[in-house]
């Protein structure tokens, strides 16, 4: 009944009937052709001639090609590993998601999954070694990601104190990373990282164009998420530090104990929107010859056997990135609500609790 | 001037060359496996088979030079090198040698620190028309649009070519090559023009590939081999030789098969190559069995064509000038002597 009556703000007014009218339209033109295309002109079944054959998509190309498209050019016998990397990674994820696990034990349950992901990704310790270049698809597009996130955040809640800091020295040095790595694109840096870093220290230190990749996204990400944490602690009152300073507090435990906590809970959504951009950002690393889940896609639409079904390949990328960057967003909404009403019931909690000491101190004096 | 230019590079750090002492082949014999850069997104040079494994022409060519090096082709990691990377992941020693579909240029030659080795697949920039144009060549194509990827030495090549010969066209540049494709198969445009190989490429997967014909006109020429840093003469005549061999091989008419019974055979030349003489290869730092090693693991160069270009595969690429200097093509091996 709800949804009935907002349908009828479909056409409630004449500019409302006409966008209603203009996009049954679009819709009209855009639906046929696609419905043609993804379902009825479809292969389902066969080889590359029976795709060649149908006029529209060819579907058996990706049941032949999701292994690759999700796992590259990971040797194939070995695809359980990327694929326990892949779970342990979004069981990572989705322990993350739960306020209720929002302590120390998770503080330390990240760096400890993520160095069992890289080990079961490279070998060695009793797997067979796996070469870095050889790590490729959605494992290596999340490892990125959380990576780059992991360290990119400590440092970023460094750089943000930096350059909200009283002392010269640090607000400068702090200022001038943020802008730099922000001013310059992300494909920049990159490529300087990728590029101009071997030519730049002696051979032999180089280190792998994987960890280049990381140490490039992890600064970007920084600078990034110190923004977002430096507009978050813009809005906590003032006041808050001067009465924990009144209190005696030193500068870290008020930062630690006062500050920050109200900080990052204005600054959660903006940081879950720069995880969503960071993890659709990686793609990026195609160009430094890296193969991630969008390289993948890319690369396996050159087997010459399957030639031309580029755009199949795509469409299983789109769906993967839509599911995990939709549901990220969903959840930063349901989480800004949570924080939202867990504000107030703190707020209401604190009402109460001067109210209840202010009877108490009313009472204590009427006894005296 | 050239001193002014080597100091500044110099002070960029760009001679990288300099600054590897250990020769190539004991760096890539003390680490036990051969750094190929290479790529994974071309049909035919390099790109993953239906187990995700690489094949192409560039990517025998890497296990070749494995094989000669280790006498196991299976021991080379390829680095997938992008076009914009792909000169300083040689350059700074990431990758031992570069087979990357990579055009042999006198710039690329002589400015950039590497060298090329020889060349392993000799293309040429060609056009692909419609066959229902009924043009016998570029030059009737008066007017015509044409679908190239910008930024190429194929546009540059295309505008001289319609320049000097007196007539127009409109160009159509389309930055991707899958997008290219398209417009081309959707008649955006008259011609698609590029290195054969790409082109022939995409015809294969037209709708009915013989409603399109590559026309004969060559506007430019494309030779594609390997590179390695310069300076390093040693490992420069390891990857020449495996190349060398590959073309011998055929002419003597000796493949994967018969590659046993060839060590036997009476003809010297063969002998020899096959390791009949100890001793020989000591200078190039290899075993005496290094050439057996790369025919009886890769095979010859008509085998590694027909499998990755050729009949075998499902490019279907005519050999063309990568025929043997004897059937009248420009392969030419000198003399293993």
């Amino acid at each position: 009944m709800r949804s009935f009556l907002r349908l009828r703000a479909l056409v409630n007014s004449p500019v409302n009937i006409g966008i209603t009218l203009a996009c049954l339209a679009l819709l009209a033109w855009m639906v046929p052709p696609l419905l043609h295309w993804a379902v009825l002109d479809a292969a389902w079944s066969g080889g590359p001639e029976a795709c060649r054959a149908a006029a529209g998509a060819c579907w058996p190309y990706v049941g032949q090609k999701y292994g690759f498209f999700l796992f590259g050019f990971y040797p194939s016998e070995a695809r359980w590993r990327p694929l326990l990397a892949l779970l342990l990674m979004l069981a990572l994820l989705a322990g993350n998601l739960v306020p209720r696990f929002w302590n120390r034990r998770l503080l330390i349950a990240w760096p400890i999954i993520l160095a069992l992901v890289v080990w079961i990704l490279g070998g060695g310790l009793g797997l067979p070694p796996v070469p870095t270049e050889s790590w490729s698809g959605l494992p290596l597009t999340l490892l990125i990601a959380s990576f780059a996130l992991v360290l990119g955040f400590p440092l970023g809640v460094l750089l943000a104190l930096g350059r909200t800091s009283k002392l010269p020295f640090f607000r400068m040095v702090c200022t001038v990373f943020i802008e730099l790595q922000r001013g310059l694109p992300l494909v920049a840096v990159l490529f300087m990282a990728s590029v101009m870093m071997p030519l730049l220290v002696p051979a032999g230190v180089t280190p792998g164009k994987l960890l280049r990749a990381y140490l490039a996204f992890t600064l970007v990400a920084a600078a990034f998420i110190a923004e977002i944490i430096r507009g978050g602690l813009q809005a906590v009152a003032p006041g808050q530090a001067e009465a924990a300073t009144a209190l005696g507090l030193g500068y870290w435990r008020t930062m630690q104990r006062i500050v920050l906590p109200q900080c990052l809970r204005v600054s959660v959504p903006s940081l879950v929107g720069v995880a969503i951009s960071f993890f659709k950002d990686t793609s990026l690393v195609t160009v430094i010859g890296l193969t991630d889940l969008l390289g993948a896609v890319g690369a396996a639409s050159r087997d010459p056997v399957w030639l031309g079904h580029d755009v199949e390949g795509y469409v299983f990328a789109a769906l993967v990135y839509f599911t995990f960057c939709f549901s990220a967003s969903r959840y930063a909404a349901w989480l800004e609500r949570r924080l939202q009403d867990g504000a107030r019931i703190a707020r209401a909690a604190a009402v109460e609790q001067a109210y209840a000491s202010r009877l108490a101190i009313r009472s204590e004096a009427s006894t005296a | 001037m050239r001193l002014a230019a080597l100091l500044i590079m110099l002070a960029l750090g760009l001679v990288p060359t300099l600054s590897h002492a250990a020769s190539t082949l004991d760096t890539v014999k003390a680490r036990g496996v051969l750094r190929c850069g290479t790529e994974n997104d071309t049909p035919g040079s390099g790109a993953p088979d239906s187990n995700g494994v690489l094949q192409g022409i560039d990517i025998e060519y890497c296990r070749a030079i494995a094989a000669a090096v280790f006498g196991d082709a299976s021991k080379v990691t390829f680095i997938h090198t992008s076009t914009l990377n792909r000169f300083s992941v040689l350059q700074s020693g990431d990758v031992d040698v570069l087979i990357r579909e990579t055009t042999l240029l006198f710039s690329r030659d002589t400015q950039i620190g590497l060298i090329f080795a020889n060349t392993i697949m000799y293309d040429a920039q060609g056009a692909l028309v419609a066959a229902k144009t009924g043009a016998k060549s570029l030059a009737d194509l008066d007017g015509a649009s044409i679908c190239v990827f910008p930024g190429s030495n194929s546009e540059l090549n295309i505008a001289d070519y319609f320049q000097s010969h007196g007539l127009k066209y409109t160009p159509i540049s389309i930055d991707n090559a899958d997008a290219l494709r398209r417009s081309f198969f959707e008649g955006r445009c008259d011609v698609f023009t590029g290195d054969r190989l790409m082109l022939s490429s995409n015809r294969s997967i037209a709708k009915t590939p013989t409603d399109y014909v590559v026309l004969p006109d060559l506007l430019a020429k494309s030779p594609l081999g390997p590179m390695v840093r310069q300076g390093d003469d040693q490992w420069l005549n390891i990857v020449k030789w495996v190349v060398n061999v590959t073309f011998l091989a055929e002419e003597k008419k000796i493949t994967k098969a018969n590659v046993d019974s060839a060590r036997t055979s009476t003809d010297p030349e063969v002998k020899r190559m096959l390791g009949g003489t100890p001793g020989m290869s000591k200078q190039l730092g290899l075993n005496d069995d290094w050439a057996y090693q790369v025919i009886k693991q890769i095979g010859n160069y008509a085998e590694i064509y027909d499998r990755t270009l050729g009949d075998g595969s499902s490019l279907k690429l005519p050999r063309g000038l990568n025929k043997l200097w004897s059937d009248g093509g420009l392969l030419y091996s000198p003399p293993f002597l």
